[in-house]
Protein backbone atom coordinates (compact mmCIF):
# COMPACT_ATOMS: atom_id res chain seq x y z
CA UNK A 1 0.00 0.00 0.00
CA UNK A 2 2.59 2.20 1.00
CA UNK A 3 4.20 1.38 -2.13
CA UNK A 4 1.45 2.88 -3.99
CA UNK A 5 2.30 5.99 -2.41
CA UNK A 6 5.68 6.28 -3.01
CA UNK A 7 5.14 5.26 -6.41
CA UNK A 8 2.71 8.52 -6.37
CA UNK A 9 5.70 10.90 -6.00
CA UNK A 10 7.13 10.11 -9.30
CA UNK A 11 5.66 12.04 -11.86
CA UNK A 12 5.79 9.28 -14.53
CA UNK A 13 3.73 6.92 -12.19
CA UNK A 14 1.30 9.72 -11.33
CA UNK A 15 0.62 10.79 -14.65
CA UNK A 16 -0.63 7.10 -14.93
CA UNK A 17 -2.04 6.51 -12.44
CA UNK A 18 -3.87 9.82 -12.07
CA UNK A 19 -5.55 9.46 -15.51
CA UNK A 20 -7.65 6.63 -14.32
CA UNK A 21 -8.94 8.40 -11.50
CA UNK A 22 -9.94 11.37 -13.79
CA UNK A 23 -12.83 10.17 -15.47
CA UNK A 24 -14.52 8.77 -12.05
CA UNK A 25 -14.25 11.69 -10.31
CA UNK A 26 -15.51 13.50 -13.29
CA UNK A 27 -18.77 11.10 -13.52
CA UNK A 28 -19.46 10.66 -10.42
CA UNK A 29 -18.95 14.60 -9.76
CA UNK A 30 -21.67 15.31 -12.52
CA UNK A 31 -23.99 12.53 -11.33
CA UNK A 32 -24.03 14.17 -7.65
CA UNK A 33 -24.08 17.79 -8.98
CA UNK A 34 -27.19 16.95 -11.38
CA UNK A 35 -29.38 14.95 -8.47
CA UNK A 36 -28.45 17.81 -6.00
CA UNK A 37 -29.38 20.61 -8.68
CA UNK A 38 -32.55 19.30 -9.32
CA UNK A 39 -33.37 18.33 -5.91
CA UNK A 40 -32.22 21.40 -4.89
CA UNK A 41 -34.20 23.74 -6.88
CA UNK A 42 -36.76 21.42 -7.23
CA UNK A 43 -37.91 19.53 -4.66
CA UNK A 44 -36.66 20.67 -1.34
CA UNK A 45 -38.87 22.65 0.17
CA UNK A 46 -38.84 26.55 0.52
CA UNK A 47 -37.25 28.02 3.34
CA UNK A 48 -40.29 30.15 5.28
CA UNK A 49 -37.81 32.61 6.01
CA UNK A 50 -36.39 33.29 2.87
CA UNK A 51 -38.75 31.57 0.52
CA UNK A 52 -37.11 30.43 -2.59
CA UNK A 53 -34.13 32.07 -2.66
CA UNK A 54 -32.53 29.82 -0.10
CA UNK A 55 -31.96 28.11 -3.12
CA UNK A 56 -28.78 29.51 -4.05
CA UNK A 57 -26.82 27.75 -0.98
CA UNK A 58 -26.80 24.78 -3.40
CA UNK A 59 -23.83 26.67 -5.39
CA UNK A 60 -22.61 28.86 -3.04
CA UNK A 61 -21.97 26.82 0.07
CA UNK A 62 -19.94 24.63 -2.04
CA UNK A 63 -18.22 27.09 -4.18
CA UNK A 64 -17.10 28.79 -0.39
CA UNK A 65 -16.14 25.43 0.71
CA UNK A 66 -14.11 24.66 -2.07
CA UNK A 67 -12.64 28.10 -2.31
CA UNK A 68 -11.01 27.28 1.26
CA UNK A 69 -10.33 23.49 0.47
CA UNK A 70 -8.23 24.69 -2.55
CA UNK A 71 -6.30 27.04 -1.08
CA UNK A 72 -5.59 24.61 1.96
CA UNK A 73 -4.62 21.66 -0.48
CA UNK A 74 -2.23 24.80 -1.85
CA UNK A 75 -0.63 25.38 1.18
CA UNK A 76 0.14 22.08 2.99
CA UNK A 77 1.16 21.44 -0.96
CA UNK A 78 3.63 24.11 -0.71
CA UNK A 79 4.66 22.99 2.88
CA UNK A 80 5.61 19.26 1.47
CA UNK A 81 7.38 21.10 -1.70
CA UNK A 82 9.36 23.27 0.59
CA UNK A 83 10.35 20.61 3.21
CA UNK A 84 10.58 17.38 1.59
CA UNK A 85 11.26 18.70 -1.86
CA UNK A 86 9.23 16.92 -4.00
CA UNK A 87 8.66 18.64 -7.19
CA UNK A 88 5.29 16.84 -7.87
CA UNK A 89 3.82 18.73 -4.59
CA UNK A 90 4.75 22.43 -5.81
CA UNK A 91 2.87 21.19 -9.25
CA UNK A 92 -0.45 20.62 -7.41
CA UNK A 93 -0.08 24.01 -5.68
CA UNK A 94 0.49 25.05 -8.85
CA UNK A 95 -2.74 23.58 -10.03
CA UNK A 96 -4.45 24.02 -7.09
CA UNK A 97 -4.65 27.89 -7.44
CA UNK A 98 -6.47 29.05 -10.74
CA UNK A 99 -9.27 26.18 -9.67
CA UNK A 100 -9.47 27.67 -6.00
CA UNK A 101 -9.14 31.65 -7.99
CA UNK A 102 -12.29 30.66 -9.57
CA UNK A 103 -14.49 29.32 -6.44
CA UNK A 104 -13.13 32.18 -4.64
CA UNK A 105 -14.93 34.93 -7.36
CA UNK A 106 -18.01 31.99 -7.51
CA UNK A 107 -18.94 32.49 -3.52
CA UNK A 108 -18.12 35.48 -3.67
CA UNK A 109 -20.69 36.13 -6.83
CA UNK A 110 -23.18 34.12 -5.34
CA UNK A 111 -23.33 35.09 -2.17
CA UNK A 112 -23.79 39.16 -3.81
CA UNK A 113 -26.47 38.20 -5.72
CA UNK A 114 -27.76 36.34 -2.32
CA UNK A 115 -27.46 38.84 -0.51
CA UNK A 116 -28.90 41.21 -2.33
CA UNK A 117 -32.92 40.52 -1.69
CA UNK A 118 -31.93 38.96 2.25
CA UNK A 119 -29.38 41.69 3.43
CA UNK A 120 -30.53 44.77 0.75
CA UNK A 121 -27.38 44.95 -0.45
CA UNK A 122 -25.10 43.58 -2.67
CA UNK A 123 -21.78 44.01 -1.12
CA UNK A 124 -21.43 45.20 2.88
CA UNK A 125 -18.10 46.41 3.33
CA UNK A 126 -17.91 45.89 7.70
CA UNK A 127 -18.70 42.61 7.03
CA UNK A 128 -16.02 40.43 8.04
CA UNK A 129 -16.70 37.29 6.27
CA UNK A 130 -17.11 38.78 2.88
CA UNK A 131 -14.02 41.11 3.75
CA UNK A 132 -11.57 37.93 4.26
CA UNK A 133 -12.90 35.92 1.50
CA UNK A 134 -11.86 38.89 -0.88
CA UNK A 135 -8.98 38.87 0.40
CA UNK A 136 -8.38 34.99 -0.76
CA UNK A 137 -8.91 36.42 -3.72
CA UNK A 138 -6.47 38.85 -3.89
CA UNK A 139 -4.04 36.26 -2.18
CA UNK A 140 -5.09 34.03 -4.89
CA UNK A 141 -3.98 36.74 -7.51
CA UNK A 142 -0.94 37.51 -5.75
CA UNK A 143 0.58 33.95 -5.97
CA UNK A 144 -0.53 33.32 -9.58
CA UNK A 145 1.41 36.95 -10.28
CA UNK A 146 4.57 35.88 -8.53
CA UNK A 147 4.92 31.88 -10.28
CA UNK A 148 4.13 34.43 -13.62
CA UNK A 149 7.23 37.30 -12.67
CA UNK A 150 10.07 34.21 -12.14
CA UNK A 151 11.07 32.60 -14.61
CA UNK A 152 12.93 29.92 -13.08
CA UNK A 153 10.63 27.46 -11.93
CA UNK A 154 12.13 25.72 -9.36
CA UNK A 155 12.64 29.47 -7.48
CA UNK A 156 9.62 30.08 -8.11
CA UNK A 157 8.18 27.41 -6.44
CA UNK A 158 9.75 28.27 -3.65
CA UNK A 159 9.28 32.06 -3.24
CA UNK A 160 4.87 31.25 -3.72
CA UNK A 161 5.36 28.36 -1.35
CA UNK A 162 6.55 31.13 1.10
CA UNK A 163 3.61 33.55 0.43
CA UNK A 164 0.93 30.82 -0.03
CA UNK A 165 1.90 29.94 3.74
CA UNK A 166 2.40 33.51 4.91
CA UNK A 167 -1.39 33.63 3.71
CA UNK A 168 -2.36 30.78 5.00
CA UNK A 169 -3.27 32.51 8.24
CA UNK A 170 -5.95 33.90 6.25
CA UNK A 171 -7.91 30.69 6.44
CA UNK A 172 -9.06 30.04 10.28
CA UNK A 173 -9.97 33.87 9.72
CA UNK A 174 -12.60 33.45 7.31
CA UNK A 175 -13.64 30.56 9.06
CA UNK A 176 -14.09 31.31 12.59
CA UNK A 177 -14.92 35.64 11.39
CA UNK A 178 -18.77 34.85 11.80
CA UNK A 179 -17.92 33.97 15.42
CA UNK A 180 -15.24 36.18 16.50
CA UNK A 181 -17.22 38.98 14.65
CA UNK A 182 -20.78 40.57 14.28
CA UNK A 183 -21.25 39.82 10.93
CA UNK A 184 -24.71 39.81 8.65
CA UNK A 185 -23.51 36.12 7.02
CA UNK A 186 -25.19 33.37 9.56
CA UNK A 187 -23.14 31.47 11.58
CA UNK A 188 -22.75 27.50 10.92
CA UNK A 189 -25.57 25.45 9.81
CA UNK A 190 -23.59 22.06 9.22
CA UNK A 191 -20.32 21.84 11.40
CA UNK A 192 -21.77 22.46 14.63
CA UNK A 193 -22.42 21.41 18.05
CA UNK A 194 -25.36 19.38 18.12
CA UNK A 195 -25.92 18.52 14.07
CA UNK A 196 -26.49 20.58 11.38
CA UNK A 197 -28.99 22.44 11.64
CA UNK A 198 -31.19 21.81 8.24
CA UNK A 199 -33.55 19.27 7.94
CA UNK A 200 -32.82 16.83 5.64
CA UNK A 201 -35.42 17.06 2.63
CA UNK A 202 -33.12 20.12 2.58
CA UNK A 203 -29.57 18.83 3.75
CA UNK A 204 -29.53 15.90 1.25
CA UNK A 205 -28.88 18.18 -1.79
CA UNK A 206 -26.44 20.24 -0.37
CA UNK A 207 -24.21 17.41 1.16
CA UNK A 208 -24.52 16.06 -2.87
CA UNK A 209 -23.48 19.47 -4.19
CA UNK A 210 -20.65 19.88 -1.65
CA UNK A 211 -19.45 16.21 -2.21
CA UNK A 212 -20.12 16.58 -6.02
CA UNK A 213 -18.80 19.79 -6.72
CA UNK A 214 -15.51 18.12 -4.32
CA UNK A 215 -15.42 15.43 -7.49
CA UNK A 216 -15.27 17.90 -9.79
CA UNK A 217 -12.40 20.12 -8.12
CA UNK A 218 -10.60 16.44 -7.70
CA UNK A 219 -10.91 16.00 -11.74
CA UNK A 220 -9.82 18.99 -12.75
CA UNK A 221 -7.55 19.42 -10.01
CA UNK A 222 -5.49 15.86 -11.22
CA UNK A 223 -5.93 17.48 -14.75
CA UNK A 224 -4.26 20.27 -14.20
CA UNK A 225 -1.67 18.62 -11.97
CA UNK A 226 -0.92 16.13 -15.18
CA UNK A 227 -0.05 19.15 -17.43
CA UNK A 228 1.56 20.74 -14.96
CA UNK A 229 3.76 17.48 -14.60
CA UNK A 230 3.95 17.11 -18.39
CA UNK A 231 5.29 21.16 -18.84
CA UNK A 232 7.96 20.31 -15.99
CA UNK A 233 9.19 17.42 -16.98
CA UNK A 234 9.25 17.83 -20.77
CA UNK A 235 12.75 17.24 -21.11
CA UNK A 236 12.93 12.99 -19.59
CA UNK A 237 12.70 10.41 -21.58
CA UNK A 238 9.52 8.81 -20.53
CA UNK A 239 7.54 12.05 -21.69
CA UNK A 240 9.69 11.58 -25.31
CA UNK A 241 8.55 7.76 -25.25
CA UNK A 242 5.12 8.45 -24.42
CA UNK A 243 4.46 11.25 -26.84
CA UNK A 244 6.45 9.21 -29.75
CA UNK A 245 4.03 5.92 -28.86
CA UNK A 246 0.73 8.61 -29.12
CA UNK A 247 1.92 9.78 -32.53
CA UNK A 248 2.83 6.11 -33.57
CA UNK B 1 37.06 32.48 17.13
CA UNK B 2 37.60 32.20 20.81
CA UNK B 3 34.24 32.11 22.69
CA UNK B 4 35.47 35.55 24.12
CA UNK B 5 35.75 37.05 20.43
CA UNK B 6 32.86 35.07 18.76
CA UNK B 7 29.69 37.99 17.79
CA UNK B 8 26.77 37.76 20.34
CA UNK B 9 23.29 38.27 18.65
CA UNK B 10 23.05 41.09 20.19
CA UNK B 11 26.27 42.66 18.55
CA UNK B 12 24.95 41.14 15.15
CA UNK B 13 21.50 43.28 15.16
CA UNK B 14 23.50 45.87 16.36
CA UNK B 15 25.49 46.29 13.72
CA UNK B 16 23.14 45.56 11.07
CA UNK B 17 21.38 48.47 12.89
CA UNK B 18 23.81 50.59 12.29
CA UNK B 19 24.78 50.32 9.11
CA UNK B 20 21.32 50.47 7.60
CA UNK B 21 20.52 53.67 9.52
CA UNK B 22 24.08 55.02 8.34
CA UNK B 23 22.78 54.18 5.21
CA UNK B 24 19.73 55.44 5.16
CA UNK B 25 21.16 58.84 6.33
CA UNK B 26 23.54 59.01 3.63
CA UNK B 27 19.53 59.06 1.60
CA UNK B 28 17.45 61.65 2.85
CA UNK B 29 15.41 60.81 0.19
CA UNK B 30 14.72 57.60 1.70
CA UNK B 31 13.09 59.23 4.96
CA UNK B 32 11.86 62.28 2.63
CA UNK B 33 10.11 60.92 -0.16
CA UNK B 34 7.54 58.47 1.77
CA UNK B 35 7.03 61.64 3.84
CA UNK B 36 6.03 64.25 1.11
CA UNK B 37 4.18 61.49 -0.80
CA UNK B 38 2.15 60.78 2.72
CA UNK B 39 1.37 64.69 2.81
CA UNK B 40 0.29 65.06 -0.49
CA UNK B 41 -1.87 62.27 -0.86
CA UNK B 42 -3.49 63.77 2.34
CA UNK B 43 -3.81 66.78 0.37
CA UNK B 44 -5.51 65.07 -2.40
CA UNK B 45 -8.82 64.05 -1.24
CA UNK B 46 -10.36 67.14 0.49
CA UNK B 47 -9.21 68.60 -3.35
CA UNK B 48 -11.00 66.27 -4.85
CA UNK B 49 -14.18 65.78 -2.99
CA UNK B 50 -14.31 69.03 -1.64
CA UNK B 51 -13.60 70.99 1.98
CA UNK B 52 -17.18 70.72 4.27
CA UNK B 53 -15.82 70.54 7.61
CA UNK B 54 -18.26 67.57 8.39
CA UNK B 55 -17.18 65.53 5.57
CA UNK B 56 -13.47 65.92 6.58
CA UNK B 57 -14.15 65.10 10.06
CA UNK B 58 -15.37 62.09 8.72
CA UNK B 59 -13.19 60.58 6.34
CA UNK B 60 -9.90 61.97 8.72
CA UNK B 61 -9.11 58.59 10.09
CA UNK B 62 -9.49 56.69 6.83
CA UNK B 63 -7.34 59.19 5.01
CA UNK B 64 -4.57 59.40 7.05
CA UNK B 65 -4.81 55.59 7.35
CA UNK B 66 -4.84 55.23 3.40
CA UNK B 67 -1.89 57.84 2.94
CA UNK B 68 0.18 56.46 5.65
CA UNK B 69 -0.51 52.81 3.91
CA UNK B 70 0.28 53.54 0.37
CA UNK B 71 3.74 55.56 1.67
CA UNK B 72 4.72 52.62 3.58
CA UNK B 73 4.30 50.61 0.36
CA UNK B 74 6.41 52.64 -2.00
CA UNK B 75 9.09 52.85 0.73
CA UNK B 76 9.32 49.18 0.89
CA UNK B 77 10.30 48.31 -2.26
CA UNK B 78 14.36 49.61 -1.64
CA UNK B 79 14.39 48.02 1.81
CA UNK B 80 16.71 45.46 0.32
CA UNK B 81 17.35 46.28 -3.16
CA UNK B 82 20.23 47.86 -2.59
CA UNK B 83 22.25 44.99 -0.99
CA UNK B 84 20.72 42.60 -3.53
CA UNK B 85 22.47 45.03 -6.26
CA UNK B 86 25.83 45.65 -4.56
CA UNK B 87 26.63 41.86 -3.41
CA UNK B 88 25.85 42.96 0.13
CA UNK B 89 23.22 40.28 0.24
CA UNK B 90 25.31 37.19 -0.39
CA UNK B 91 27.38 38.77 2.42
CA UNK B 92 24.21 38.62 4.89
CA UNK B 93 22.84 35.24 3.83
CA UNK B 94 26.60 33.97 4.48
CA UNK B 95 27.23 35.45 7.78
CA UNK B 96 27.49 34.07 11.23
CA UNK B 97 24.45 35.59 12.35
CA UNK B 98 21.17 33.89 12.06
CA UNK B 99 19.83 35.32 8.73
CA UNK B 100 16.15 36.33 10.33
CA UNK B 101 17.88 38.28 13.47
CA UNK B 102 19.47 40.33 10.10
CA UNK B 103 16.14 40.55 8.62
CA UNK B 104 14.33 41.63 11.59
CA UNK B 105 17.01 44.61 11.99
CA UNK B 106 16.83 45.45 8.55
CA UNK B 107 12.58 45.61 9.48
CA UNK B 108 13.18 47.74 11.97
CA UNK B 109 15.23 50.10 10.26
CA UNK B 110 12.68 50.53 7.95
CA UNK B 111 10.70 51.68 10.47
CA UNK B 112 12.70 53.95 11.61
CA UNK B 113 13.38 55.41 8.87
CA UNK B 114 9.96 54.97 6.94
CA UNK B 115 7.28 54.47 8.96
CA UNK B 116 8.16 56.60 12.50
CA UNK B 117 8.86 60.04 10.37
CA UNK B 118 4.63 59.22 9.17
CA UNK B 119 3.59 58.97 13.04
CA UNK B 120 5.22 61.95 14.02
CA UNK B 121 3.59 63.76 11.09
CA UNK B 122 0.64 62.01 11.37
CA UNK B 123 -0.99 64.93 13.24
CA UNK B 124 -0.32 67.57 11.31
CA UNK B 125 -2.27 65.81 8.58
CA UNK B 126 -4.91 65.26 11.36
CA UNK B 127 -5.80 68.75 12.35
CA UNK B 128 -6.13 69.93 9.04
CA UNK B 129 -9.16 67.60 8.94
CA UNK B 130 -10.71 68.86 11.94
CA UNK B 131 -9.55 65.63 14.20
CA UNK B 132 -9.90 66.71 18.29
CA UNK B 133 -6.45 66.25 20.10
CA UNK B 134 -7.76 62.97 21.62
CA UNK B 135 -8.50 61.17 19.07
CA UNK B 136 -5.21 62.12 17.59
CA UNK B 137 -3.25 60.42 20.70
CA UNK B 138 -5.38 57.10 19.39
CA UNK B 139 -4.43 58.00 16.07
CA UNK B 140 -0.86 58.02 16.69
CA UNK B 141 -0.91 54.70 18.32
CA UNK B 142 -2.83 52.82 15.78
CA UNK B 143 -0.42 54.33 13.29
CA UNK B 144 2.61 53.30 15.48
CA UNK B 145 1.46 49.82 15.69
CA UNK B 146 0.29 49.44 12.08
CA UNK B 147 3.33 50.49 10.27
CA UNK B 148 5.29 48.37 12.57
CA UNK B 149 3.27 45.80 11.31
CA UNK B 150 3.37 46.79 7.68
CA UNK B 151 7.05 47.24 8.12
CA UNK B 152 7.24 43.20 8.84
CA UNK B 153 5.06 42.51 6.75
CA UNK B 154 6.42 44.39 4.05
CA UNK B 155 9.99 42.81 4.57
CA UNK B 156 8.40 39.15 3.68
CA UNK B 157 7.03 40.93 0.41
CA UNK B 158 10.34 42.85 -0.54
CA UNK B 159 12.29 39.78 -0.24
CA UNK B 160 10.20 37.46 -2.37
CA UNK B 161 10.30 40.15 -4.75
CA UNK B 162 13.78 41.40 -4.76
CA UNK B 163 15.70 41.51 -7.71
CA UNK B 164 12.62 41.19 -10.26
CA UNK B 165 12.13 42.96 -13.29
CA UNK B 166 8.37 45.42 -12.01
CA UNK B 167 9.01 44.14 -8.26
CA UNK B 168 7.12 47.20 -6.71
CA UNK B 169 3.71 46.75 -8.70
CA UNK B 170 4.39 42.63 -7.44
CA UNK B 171 5.06 43.74 -4.05
CA UNK B 172 2.34 45.60 -3.55
CA UNK B 173 -0.23 43.11 -4.71
CA UNK B 174 1.24 40.54 -2.68
CA UNK B 175 1.42 43.11 0.40
CA UNK B 176 -1.97 44.61 0.56
CA UNK B 177 -4.15 41.59 1.18
CA UNK B 178 -2.61 41.02 4.23
CA UNK B 179 -2.38 45.11 5.07
CA UNK B 180 -6.15 45.43 4.85
CA UNK B 181 -7.26 43.90 8.22
CA UNK B 182 -4.44 46.48 9.53
CA UNK B 183 -5.87 49.33 7.52
CA UNK B 184 -9.19 48.18 8.51
CA UNK B 185 -8.86 47.70 12.24
CA UNK B 186 -6.71 51.09 12.46
CA UNK B 187 -8.89 53.25 10.40
CA UNK B 188 -12.00 52.10 12.04
CA UNK B 189 -10.18 52.65 15.51
CA UNK B 190 -9.63 56.06 15.12
CA UNK B 191 -13.22 56.45 13.60
CA UNK B 192 -13.93 55.06 17.36
CA UNK B 193 -11.97 57.17 19.49
CA UNK B 194 -13.49 60.33 17.24
CA UNK B 195 -17.36 58.86 18.80
CA UNK B 196 -16.11 58.66 21.68
CA UNK B 197 -16.41 54.47 21.95
CA UNK B 198 -14.12 52.04 23.21
CA UNK B 199 -10.90 52.22 21.17
CA UNK B 200 -9.35 49.03 23.14
CA UNK B 201 -10.47 45.62 21.47
CA UNK B 202 -8.83 47.74 17.91
CA UNK B 203 -6.05 48.42 19.93
CA UNK B 204 -5.48 45.23 21.00
CA UNK B 205 -6.04 43.55 17.73
CA UNK B 206 -3.24 45.74 16.24
CA UNK B 207 -0.90 44.94 18.77
CA UNK B 208 -1.75 41.46 18.25
CA UNK B 209 -0.95 41.52 14.40
CA UNK B 210 2.15 42.95 15.51
CA UNK B 211 3.90 40.49 18.17
CA UNK B 212 2.59 37.77 15.22
CA UNK B 213 4.33 40.23 12.61
CA UNK B 214 7.39 39.88 15.07
CA UNK B 215 7.82 36.24 16.05
CA UNK B 216 6.96 35.03 12.19
CA UNK B 217 8.16 37.54 9.63
CA UNK B 218 11.59 37.11 10.34
CA UNK B 219 11.26 33.75 9.17
CA UNK B 220 9.92 34.03 6.29
CA UNK B 221 11.38 36.87 4.93
CA UNK B 222 15.11 34.65 5.56
CA UNK B 223 13.60 31.97 3.79
CA UNK B 224 12.80 34.20 1.38
CA UNK B 225 16.11 36.12 0.97
CA UNK B 226 17.86 32.71 0.47
CA UNK B 227 15.11 31.78 -2.36
CA UNK B 228 15.09 35.33 -4.06
CA UNK B 229 19.38 35.27 -4.14
CA UNK B 230 19.72 32.13 -5.35
CA UNK C 1 -44.03 25.43 -14.86
CA UNK C 2 -43.75 29.45 -14.57
CA UNK C 3 -44.10 28.93 -11.18
CA UNK C 4 -41.34 26.93 -11.13
CA UNK C 5 -39.38 29.47 -13.08
CA UNK C 6 -40.26 32.22 -10.87
CA UNK C 7 -39.02 30.94 -7.94
CA UNK C 8 -41.23 32.73 -6.11
CA UNK C 9 -40.03 36.13 -6.98
CA UNK C 10 -36.70 35.50 -6.73
CA UNK C 11 -36.20 34.16 -9.79
CA UNK C 12 -33.99 36.07 -11.36
CA UNK C 13 -31.29 35.90 -8.46
CA UNK C 14 -31.65 32.06 -8.49
CA UNK C 15 -31.29 31.47 -12.18
CA UNK C 16 -28.22 33.82 -12.12
CA UNK C 17 -26.70 32.21 -9.61
CA UNK C 18 -27.19 28.75 -10.85
CA UNK C 19 -25.93 30.29 -14.29
CA UNK C 20 -23.26 31.91 -13.10
CA UNK C 21 -22.18 28.43 -11.09
CA UNK C 22 -22.41 26.59 -14.71
CA UNK C 23 -20.31 29.07 -17.05
CA UNK C 24 -17.54 29.17 -14.18
CA UNK C 25 -17.43 25.17 -14.02
CA UNK C 26 -17.05 25.13 -17.85
CA UNK C 27 -14.45 28.20 -17.51
CA UNK C 28 -12.25 25.97 -15.61
CA UNK C 29 -12.76 23.08 -18.01
CA UNK C 30 -11.90 25.08 -21.02
CA UNK C 31 -9.25 26.77 -18.95
CA UNK C 32 -7.72 23.26 -18.04
CA UNK C 33 -8.17 21.75 -22.04
CA UNK C 34 -6.47 25.16 -23.37
CA UNK C 35 -3.53 24.85 -21.31
CA UNK C 36 -2.96 20.83 -22.05
CA UNK C 37 -3.81 21.59 -25.48
CA UNK C 38 -0.66 24.64 -25.52
CA UNK C 39 1.40 21.98 -23.04
CA UNK C 40 1.08 19.13 -25.91
CA UNK C 41 2.36 21.23 -28.85
CA UNK C 42 4.99 22.88 -27.47
CA UNK C 43 6.44 19.35 -26.74
CA UNK C 44 5.54 17.93 -30.05
CA UNK C 45 7.06 20.68 -31.60
CA UNK C 46 10.43 20.62 -29.28
CA UNK C 47 10.37 16.63 -30.38
CA UNK C 48 10.01 17.60 -33.99
CA UNK C 49 12.94 19.97 -34.36
CA UNK C 50 14.79 16.94 -32.43
CA UNK C 51 14.04 14.37 -34.66
CA UNK C 52 14.87 16.71 -38.01
CA UNK C 53 17.91 17.47 -36.11
CA UNK C 54 19.10 13.98 -35.49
Amino acid sequence: MWTFFHKLASPPHFYDISARFIPWFAVLGLLLIGYGTVAGLFFAPADYQQGDAFRIIYVHVPAAYLSMMAYSIMAVSAAIGLIWRMKLAHAVAAGAAPLGAWFTFLALATGSIWGRPMWGTWWEWGDPRLTSELIMLFLYFGYMALRAAIDDTTKADKASAVLALVGAVNIPIIHFSVEWWSSLHQGPTLVREGGPAIEPAMLYPLLAMIFGFTFFFGALLLARVRTEVLSREHRARWVRNMMMGESA
Amino acid sequence: MSAANRPTLVAGLVAILRRDLLLAFKRPGDVLNPLFFFAIVSTLFPLAIGPAPEQLVAIGPGVVWVAALLAMLISMNGMFLGDFEDGSLDQLILSPQPLPLLALGKTITHWLVSGLPLVLVSPLIAVTYQMPFDTIGVMMATLSLGTISLSLLGSVGAALTVGLNRGSALLSLLVLPLAMPILIFGARTVALAASNDVVSAGIYFLAAYCVLGLSLAPFATAAALRISNE
Amino acid sequence: MTEMFAMGNYGAYVWSSFGLTAIVMLACVAQARSRQRTVYQQIETRLKAMESAE
